[in-house]
């Protein structure tokens, strides 16, 4: 990311607590020069106040009671004396996509440097006040320091904004002994105006003239509206407009789904709008899917040899002299997002300009399709972020913000679009569906000498490009090319598995299924070999060191972005977040409690889980407790790096329980949240414990990696407690939940 | 025209008596705290009061309030000063937050009845309001926090 010396933009905002469209007071005194502005990201006016921008969305994973909490700390502010200003989508911030568990692993530096160099100006002008050389001062509780004198940052901010911005490489990042604020648990800022009821999100915004829409989409994703009666919709009390939405073209990416939509007053008149509409579907191509059918296609695929993905030794002729052979099918269906705010955006259209408010995930591809949709240049977009009530990958995708803009051309007035539930279960991007076979070769002492893992899923590129065949490098590296083995012979193979329905990523993507058959398969290893599912793990783990691309068997790996001296996949940390959580759960003296234990590294990040199962009263299986440890190397706010990791391990046992989107005639089946199902409260386990490595390590993902050891562990637990081997998601379907 | 009272203030509303209340509350009041979810008493993102009540507004029509008091999380302490809008702040419960109006009030309606609740009561009070983030265990800390009760 480039940080430059540029200014604000003036114009207008949504503060998301206050919720009104307020003027950018404190930027526009940037903008005429007033103050410090030695960067996009901060601002130190006459005033003292001190504007930090947080250019990434709040989600639930805490970033803006993180990101500006780092900025400030460097800067030596006070965090009372911090404004935070939500960015709206803009190249100059760098890349906006709170998507892979980035924001601080990407971040975290070079955000430290913007803040540093503030902090250098501030002295710098005090320095020359005072004419004293600047390394004798220092900044901290809002001001710089000399001995005993100091002089506030607004006292500083004028003499300071007209010094030169320093050089990349005259910048000093602090001893982190200097950091006062950050690498423990920070204040939720944004607490008090969601618990009041104010913090807004994507429906809670208002236009003067503001229609509300609710569209008719195609129930089979590729279908076509073959002719539509508006008559009926437009008879009902507040429905205002009957609007075509435009078929999509090609590969379905972030285009709206086309169908119809019904603009009214309200929302419940829009509602009610669409029930009344009549339209005659073409269902096109994909109306042939069925998942059961499909499951069983994946499950025939992988029974043959796929194509070569990481290669080690010889497996075959390695399975073939092995003294005992274990095999296992796994299947992961389908599974949704389901946050608790299902999309909305609002749109307003004029004079050749679209604006949107949106909880968007990527406030840049937002403008980028609305920009595609409407035929207009991406200057004249602007999109601005609210609050996600949710995301976990669903709104890094731009479909429903484009719809908002195209609605709000076409019918001249501003305009909210607002999914149901129901549209949201239907047409989400799914995970992608999984079938794998793993099959492990034993020497006659027991030792595992093979391993062949074959997967097979639709990956998420067919959603961009139809002519997509099967996964690629980048894919395979969430649990398969970036396993660690201590196993002489290793291949992993990819199966074919064509697309049929929308596919996106969900939070941790691949790694749940990848996760969920490798932790799944460790553990039957274990039990084929009559040895302890920890021992066992940390045998085929095998001893601390750094995994070469050699070891694993491939030319490259994508490493979630970041190079590999860096980043190493290491296993000296996997085998520490095991034995942290096995000893917080008193794994060596479990006596008859029934532990499921697995470990993951994604997003570079190690966590591993224990789950303890039990039989609730009717029989059913409940998770009574869990233990996580993760290692995340550099953690900047330790609380919400455990909420994320508690807040995992519900995700994990939502899909382990209940998850799964099936499509029959290519329509997903379920609806809401009766065949949705979620976690409730009442399902919640009595204690979640939660162990994160201190570190001073490079910082890995957090919001991600807590997810995949989940319905691994859990499968594992219920073989403890049962002796059944669940080798299939959702639990449901097995009727053990 | 329906005449209620909300947050103790008396309101007519000009709309069909058959709006659910959700609407009426978000659309026609502005008072957008309460949140849509899913539209069938599902999954809690909607709970306000109703003469002391908890009702999911998205299948309460609007017209089953009238001549009754609705609170919603607006109106549930002036400055946020409530008990459980304090524990909720000081346990740092919301993760994205979009759930938690809903599980608040729900809260709140619980502890007007059993000031002291048990887990128990608490788990089945709370069970119809669901939180895709998982901060249910946070939640349950933070209402016997509010209840001045040992938090575990």
């Amino acid at each position: 990311m480039a940080i430059t010396r540029r200014e604000f933009v003036g114009g207008l905002l949504i503060s998301l607590a206050a919720g009104r469209v307020l003027a950018r007071t404190r930027l526009a005194q940037a903008s005429s020069g007033a103050g410090l502005t030695p960067n996009v990201f901060v601002h130190v006016a006459p005033d003292g106040a001190v504007t930090i921008v947080c250019h990434r969305s709040e989600m639930g994973q805490g970033v803006r009671s993180t990101l500006p909490a780092l900025l400030a700390d460097e800067l030596g502010a006070d965090p009372q004396r911090v404004r935070i200003d939500q960015a709206d989508g803009d190249k100059k911030y760098g890349d906006q996509n709170t998507d892979g568990s980035s924001s601080i692993r990407n971040r975290y530096e070079e955000l430290r440097r913007v803040a540093a160099a503030a902090r250098a100006m501030l002295i710098a002008a005090a320095a020359k006040k005072w004419g004293v050389p600047a390394d004798s001062l220092q900044a901290r509780d809002h001001a710089v320091w000399n001995g005993k004198r100091s002089l506030g940052f607004g006292e500083l901010a004028d003499a300071a904004g007209k010094l030169p911005v320093p050089k990349p490489e005259e910048i000093k990042l602090r001893p982190r002994s200097e950091m006062k604020h950050v690498f423990r648990a920070l204040p939720l800022v944004d607490g008090p105006a969601i618990v009041n009821g104010a913090a807004k999100f994507g429906a809670d915004l208002r236009l003067e003239g503001m229609l509300v829409a609710v569209i008719a989409r195609p129930p089979v994703v590729g279908g076509k509206v073959v002719r539509f009666d508006p008559k009926r919709a437009l008879a009902v009390p507040g429905v205002k407009r009957v609007i075509q939405m435009p078929q999509p073209q090609g590969a379905v990416g972030f285009q709206p789904w086309g169908g119809v939509a019904v603009l009214a007053e309200n929302t419940w008149a829009a509602m009610r709008g669409r029930e009344a509409l009549q339209i005659e579907w073409d269902p096109g191509a994909n109306a042939s899917y069925d998942s059961d059918r499909y499951r069983g296609d994946l499950s025939a695929s992988v029974h043959k040899p796929g194509k070569p993905a990481r290669n080690v030794g010889d497996v075959e002729s390695a399975l073939a002299k092995a003294a005992r052979l274990v095999e296992a099918e796994y299947h992961v269906p389908h599974l949704a997002h389901v946050p608790m705010e299902p999309p909305a955006a609002l749109a307003r259209f004029g004079d050749g300009a679209c604006e949107v408010w949106a909880p968007t995930q990527n406030p840049q591809a937002a403008r980028t399709e609305i920009a595609r949709v409407l035929g207009i240049p991406e200057e004249k977009t602007t999109c601005h972020v609210t609050f996600l009530g949710g995301a976990f990958g669903r709104k890094s995708k731009a479909d429903f913000v484009s719809e908002a803009a195209f609605l709000a051309r076409e019918a001249r007035v501003p305009v909210r679009v607002q999914w149901t539930r129901e549209d949201d279960v239907r047409h989400d991007y799914y995970n992608a569906v999984n079938t794998q076979l793993l099959t492990a070769g034993l020497d006659s002492e027991g030792k595992v000498i093979a391993w062949r893992q074959r997967t097979a899923f639709p990956p998420i590129a067919t959603t961009f490009d139809a002519s997509v065949a099967g996964p690629r490098e980048g894919d395979l590296q969430q649990g398969v090319t970036d396993l660690p083995l201590a196993v002489p012979n290793v291949r992993a193979e990819t199966c074919d598995a064509p697309a049929h329905a929308r596919i996106g990523w969900l939070r941790s993507v691949y790694n749940i299924f990848h996760a969920f058959a490798a932790g799944s398969f460790i553990d039957e290893l274990a039990h084929a070999r009559k040895r302890d599912p920890r021992e066992s793990l940390l045998e085929v783990i095998g001893p601390p060191r750094i995994v070469t691309l050699a070891e694993l068997g491939i030319p490259q790996l994508r490493n979630y972005g970041a190079p590999l001296e860096k980043h190493p996949i290491d296993t000296a940390r996997l085998r520490t977040v095991i034995e942290r959580a096995t000893k917080m759960a008193n794994w060596d003296n479990r006596s008859t409690r029934a532990l499921g234990l697995a470990a993951h590294r994604s997003f570079l990040c190690y966590v591993a889980a224990v789950i303890s199962v039990v039989r609730d009263r009717a029989g059913k299986i409940a998770v009574d407790e869990a233990w996580v440890a993760a290692d995340a190397g550099t953690v900047v706010n330790v609380d919400r790096a455990r909420s994320q990791m508690e807040g995992a391990v519900l995700f994990g046992m939502s899909h382990a329980f209940y998850g799964g989107a099936t499509m029959k005639g290519g329509v997903t089946e379920q609806s809401n949240f009766h065949d949705y199902r979620l976690i409730r409260m009442s399902q919640a386990p009595r204690r979640i414990h939660v162990e994160i490595v201190e570190s001073e390590g490079p910082p890995c993902g957090i919001g991600e990696p807590g997810v995949p050891p989940i319905a691994p562990a859990i499968a594992n637990a219920i073989f403890a407690l049962t002796g059944q081997r669940i080798r299939e998601l959702p639990l449901m379907r097995a009727g053990v939940v | 025209m329906i005449r209620l009272q909300v947050n103790g203030a008396n309101r007519e509303l000009d709309v069909d008596p058959e709006m659910p209340l959700l609407w009426a509350l978000r659309d026609v009041l502005g008072l957008t705290g309460t949140k849509y979810g899913c539209g069938q008493a599902l999954c809690g993102a909607c709970t306000v009061h109703l003469d002391g009540e908890v009702v999911r507004s998205c299948v309460t029509p609007v017209g089953r309030a009238q001549g009754r008091s609705v609170i919603t999380i607006e109106g549930l302490s002036p400055d946020g000063s409530h008990p459980l809008q304090k524990a909720w702040c000081d346990l740092a419960v919301p993760q994205c937050g979009f759930c938690q109006a809903g599980q608040i009030m729900t809260a709140a309606a619980l502890l007007a009845k059993s000031p002291k609740p048990r887990d128990e009561e608490i788990d089945h009070s709370l069970a119809g309001n669901l939180c895709r983030c998982g901060t249910y265990g946070r939640i349950r800390a933070a209402i016997k926090r509010a209840a001045g009760m040992a938090e575990e």
